[in-house]
């Protein structure tokens, strides 16, 4: 008898080819993907030629996503993208969107069905623990390590130990995966949970949405850790239908399997929540920080940019205006969001209140475009960081939220709950 | 090796968009890095720094994104050693794949910017010659070792280690 198990720790004993793993060991595994972006990939593909590199070890596993300073924003990072786009068309990447077809790396391909299901996956980006949701081991790496994965399709991993979050309870009106990762991170600190996986569990998982459990799992670094895993169960398996374009592999955890601890969330009566600057980790009820005056909303990104985040900032935005102080960017992460958002006339809701509706970038949430700030100024954005000047100048503040709060703070102007949109109307009698 | 030289030091989860913000991510040559390392922690920074100054910072040093910018800015700045009380996870791994040392110690508590701090690097000793007090660091995981013995991540793999 093996063990018993996490999920993290069958993905990397089945990958490693052993029966069994335990926290502290260090692995060699097979990866099923590696990718990287306009920002980590040139290094990575400067170390695979610096080392001899000649041909990627699979082109059906080498994925590249040109998302961050796209469309190009000045001539360096032109530069930068088109070594990307070199790179896959000399190594024939069956992997690789340009222009009109590329989204936000995170959000894009787990909706592609590139990534499935007990996959082993690294990016030379620090959110590829993303994939968690979907029941995956994905975790950040540096342009170097992917360079060695472009090589030779593996990776060393140390097994980390793992926290267990379990959610129960009622889940308010509101009240999101956004809202429930940033609880977390605010319990774990933003170190809490370093060189450890997450397990993220609970009634109240069970019945989040794909998209709410993509958000959770994205946000798993902010609290240091490695990943930050959702156990697959029938919500998995009906995103994966018709979608996943390799036989997805669904591991649960042995009920015997070993957790470090267990950290239990209750979240009946729970409010939406921010993170103010300039830790994640720095969380409070939005109540506790309502007059908090905005610049600027952002509705997008691999935290918050898919349809169900865009339908809820529309539900709020129908029929009203975003206050002429705060300049409100909505930003689908990806085509296929765009497009859909586009049929559900949600664009229509979108520009009629006053915002403006971008493609498909990372963009302003790492302070690379589209919607930087100024010195001294404001936002409220469905992103994933506040540190320090993130979103531009070093004096310029960011308060993380889902998307509804992001809209209803868009309208009011400054920090508001949902509610109190909703509540204006109400007191004048107003249905909506 | 022993590094000898003059600190600065900073907080605690210094993160990656502070030791190079994004908007200089448009490059990955590190001599235009280096220009504007740590700028976002601190805008003097990259003019007073010289080759073989020692970082010292807190906990959870190169939190958030997975940027290999930030060991090469700090490499290229001509940063000798870094010494923090940890390390956010990726940064850590990466500063080992660049060949940036860095050591996890609790020397921030006790040093001021202008201390100077001698490291060895083999032993884990570290000393603030300026205080005259003694720190031991915690030790590089065999593994890790191991990679270093090898001269990195892609000479460990060339050697066949993968």
């Amino acid at each position: 008898m093996p063990r018993p198990m996490t999920i993290g720790e069958k993905i990397l004993a089945r990958a490693s080819g052993t029966k069994s793993v335990s926290p502290g060991d260090i692995v060699l595994a097979k990866l099923d993907l590696c990718l990287g972006n306009d920002i980590t990939a040139p290094l990575a593909i400067q170390a695979f030629r610096d080392n001899g590199g000649k041909k990627v070890f699979d082109r059906k596993r080498v994925a590249l996503v040109p998302d961050h300073f796209t469309p190009n924003k000045d001539i360096k990072s032109a530069e930068q993208a088109k070594i990307l786009r070199d790179f896959a068309r000399e190594q024939k990447l069956l992997y690789y969107w340009d222009q009109g077809e590329c989204g936000v790396e995170h959000a894009l391909l787990p909706e592609q069905g590139v990534v499935v299901p007990g996959d082993l996956v690294i990016g030379a980006d620090s959110h590829t623990c993303t994939y968690g949701a979907l029941g995956a081991f994905s975790t950040g790496v540096g342009s170097t390590d992917l360079g060695a994965a472009m090589l030779t399709g593996k990776a060393w991993f140390k097994v980390p130990p793992t926290i267990k979050l379990v959610f129960k309870g009622r889940l308010p009106k509101d009240v999101t995966g956004k809202d429930l990762i940033l609880l977390a991170i605010g319990r774990l600190g933003v170190e809490g949970a370093n060189y450890r996986a997450l397990e993220i569990t609970g009634p109240v998982i069970g019945k989040l949405s794909m998209e709410g459990r993509l958000t959770m799992a994205n946000m798993a670094i902010e609290a240091g850790a490695k990943t930050g895993i959702v156990p697959p169960d029938a919500v998995t398996r009906a995103f994966e239908e018709g979608r996943a374009q390799r036989p997805p592999r669904y591991y649960e955890s042995d009920p015997e399997a070993e957790y470090e601890r267990v950290e239990t969330f209750d979240v009946t009566g729970m409010e939406p929540v921010v993170a103010k600057p300039n830790l994640p980790s720095n969380v409070v009820p939005v109540s506790k920080a309502r007059n908090v005056a905005l610049d600027q909303a952002i509705i997008g990104s691999c935290t918050n940019g898919r349809i169900e985040d865009l339908r809820e900032a529309a539900k709020l935005l129908k029929g009203r205006k975003v206050s002429p102080r705060c300049r409100t960017i909505v930003i689908p992460a990806t085509p296929l969001v765009w497009k859909q958002a586009m049929k559900e006339g949600l664009f229509d809701i979108f520009i009629d209140a006053g915002c403006i509706v971008s493609p498909p970038t990372c963009g302003p949430c790492l302070g690379g475009h589209m919607g930087i700030l100024a010195k001294g100024e404001r936002a409220v954005a469905t992103t994933n960081r506040n540190f320090t000047g993130r979103m531009g100048h070093v004096e310029s503040e960011v308060y993380l939220a889902s998307a509804g709060v992001a809209a209803a703070s868009a309208i009011k102007g400054r920090l508001a709950l949902p509610a109190e949109v909703r509540g204006a109307d109400w007191a004048k009698g107003v249905r909506r | 090796m022993i590094i000898t030289g003059k600190l600065y030091k900073f907080g605690d989860d210094v993160n990656t968009d502070e030791i190079i913000p994004a908007r200089y991510l448009n490059t990955s040559d590190p001599k235009e890095l280096a220009a504007h390392v740590m700028e976002d922690a601190d805008a003097k920074f990259p003019s007073l720094v010289k080759p073989g100054d020692i970082i010292v910072a807190g906990k959870n040093f190169g939190c958030g994104s997975s940027r290999e910018h930030a060991p090469l800015a700090i490499k290229a700045a001509g940063v000798a050693c870094v010494v923090a009380e940890s390390y956010a996870r990726i940064f850590y791994r990466n500063a080992f794949n660049i060949g940036l040392t860095i050591m996890e110690s609790a020397v921030a508590a006790d040093a001021a910017t202008g201390h100077v701090l001698e490291v060895d690097a083999a032993t884990g000793k570290i000393v603030n010659v300026t205080l005259g007090k003694e720190y031991a660091s915690k030790p590089i995981p065999p593994f890790m070792q191991e990679l270093i013995a090898a001269g990195g991540l892609m000479e460990y793999v060339r050697k066949g280690g993968f």
